[in-house]
């Protein structure tokens, strides 16, 4: 096995192009390199793209929030401004693991090793946010929700590595929330999860509204129809009650030894309904 | 191909050899001598082996040892002034917070991060910040009593 570290996005583009047999990208290594130790990847090549001064840093300006690659868990819930902005974001991906796992872990390899209980994901969907890819086609941007297309599995292509996260710019009026259920009060993995971002006007009343659910799915889902159920109300009964019923529909869920089909779908309805309270809330709504 | 890393570890500038597959564990134990870094599961679960990397609490067992070129790790080697214990040391003797020993270099680390950040933790806090190592002796209530009482010293001394 080689390791690499480049300097430059450049450099890493043409190390992963380049490379013949397994090659992976190191951020945290929260992921990889358990899956090394348990024999279920055998790299050739690391490259380590911790040395790339855009993987670093928190941008933030009027547009909104870039968050390089190797940017830890623990170094989002410093930034005064992100967690003021999308506090159910920084929430989700303070959720994994110990401190010892926060120092290292960073959202962009939660999306990376594409596990449908991600925990940032579904946060980062509702959110609306951005991959920065860097390839050898040069820059490209994509929504979050379109970087992961089955277990395991991302929509990058060979030589492409995600640089950055991009999140919009927060409003007073808008406020986002991630909840999941767990067997244990912490360090587990989702077995359901859900995540809500809206927006209100004056008269509190939703205008806009994003939804996602984590661990029901493939994939983390965003539920259009769930989002849908919001706009329009102040999450009145009803309002909530149609929010459980589309993300019920939504879900296509595993049955493990985790949670059952009927579990998971259940669960899904009550952190929703949970979750779009919290996010109005901290909108100014209650 | 091996590698050739130069790191500051325990405050002295020391270069090894590693696998570029080799985790910093590995690397600090078997290559440069420093057993107080203790291997327990390996996948960053149990805290054995946790070290300082640059200031952050880290499982070195989820670090690559290539990935310390240039860094600073501390260990539990580095702890004491000399022949003079830290207080964390004093009292996790004191308080018995050990039996087998296997946790208590990563539990130290893992309690240094937490009273430079917080000199005066709840147990609450205490026991959060502890949640990711675990010890199989005794309970936690004697480690976080330990805690406690070496903040408490710490917190005298800096006064």
């Amino acid at each position: 096995m080689l390791y690499q570290s480049p300097h430059t996005a450049a450099e890493a583009v043409d190390l992963l192009k380049k490379s013949k047999g397994s090659v992976h990208v190191l951020a945290g290594g929260s992921d990889l390199l358990v899956r090394m130790k348990g024999g279920f990847i055998e790299p050739d090549l690391i490259v380590d793209i911790k040395r790339i001064p855009a993987t670093q840093q928190i941008k933030a300006s009027k547009s909104g929030f870039i968050i390089g690659a190797a940017v830890s868990c623990a170094e989002l819930a410093q930034n005064k401004a992100l967690v003021k902005a999308w506090p159910g974001v920084v929430e989700a991906a303070n959720l994994i693991g110990s401190d010892q796992i926060q120092s290292r872990c960073t959202m962009a390899g939660n999306l990376c090793n594409a596990s449908p209980a991600a925990d940032s994901v579904p946060a980062l969907i509702a959110a609306n946010a951005e991959a920065v890819i860097q390839g050898p086609k040069g820059k490209r941007v994509i929504p979050v929700a379109k970087v992961v297309t089955g277990p395991g599995k991302t929509s990058l292509k060979k030589g492409e590595f995600i640089e950055a996260l991009k999140l919009p710019s927060g409003s007073a009026k808008s406020g986002d929330a991630y909840l999941r259920f767990i067997p244990r009060t912490e360090m587990d993995i989702a077995v359901v999860s859900a995540a809500v971002n809206l927006s209100i006007d004056a008269k509190k009343v939703v205008t806009d509204a994003r939804v996602a659910l984590g661990a029901v799915a493939p994939t983390a889902l965003l539920v259009p129809a769930g989002a849908k159920a919001l706009i329009g109300s102040k999450l009145e009964e009803e309002a909530l009650e149609k929010l459980g019923a589309a993300c019920a529909k939504a879900c296509n869920p595993i049955d493990d030894k985790r949670g059952t089909i009927d579990f998971r779908v259940k669960v899904a309805k009550v952190l929703a309904t949970r979750a779009a309270k919290a996010a109005y809330a901290r909108a100014g709504g209650k | 191909m091996s590698m050739l890393i130069s790191s500051t570890i325990n405050g002295d500038t020391v270069d090894f050899i590693c696998e570029p597959d080799e985790t910093l564990m590995d690397a600090l134990r078997n290559r440069v001598g420093l057993k107080g870094v203790k291997e327990g599961c390996g996948t960053g679960d149990c805290g054995a082996c946790s070290v300082h990397l640059d200031g952050k609490l880290v499982c070195s067992c989820l670090v690559l040892g290539a990935e310390a070129e240039g860094r600073t790790v501390e260990t539990v080697e580095g702890m004491s002034d000399g022949a003079k214990l830290h207080p964390l040391q004093t009292k996790f003797i004191e308080h018995a917070a050990l039996q087998c020993g296997i946790c208590t270099p990563g539990f130290l680390m893992a309690a240094q991060t937490l009273l430079e950040n917080n000199p005066d933790p709840t147990e609450t806090e205490i026991r959060y910040a502890l949640a990711g190592n675990l010890c199989r002796c005794t309970g936690y209530d004697k480690i976080v009593r330990a805690v406690q009482d070496a903040a408490a010293v710490m917190r005298k001394k800096s006064k």
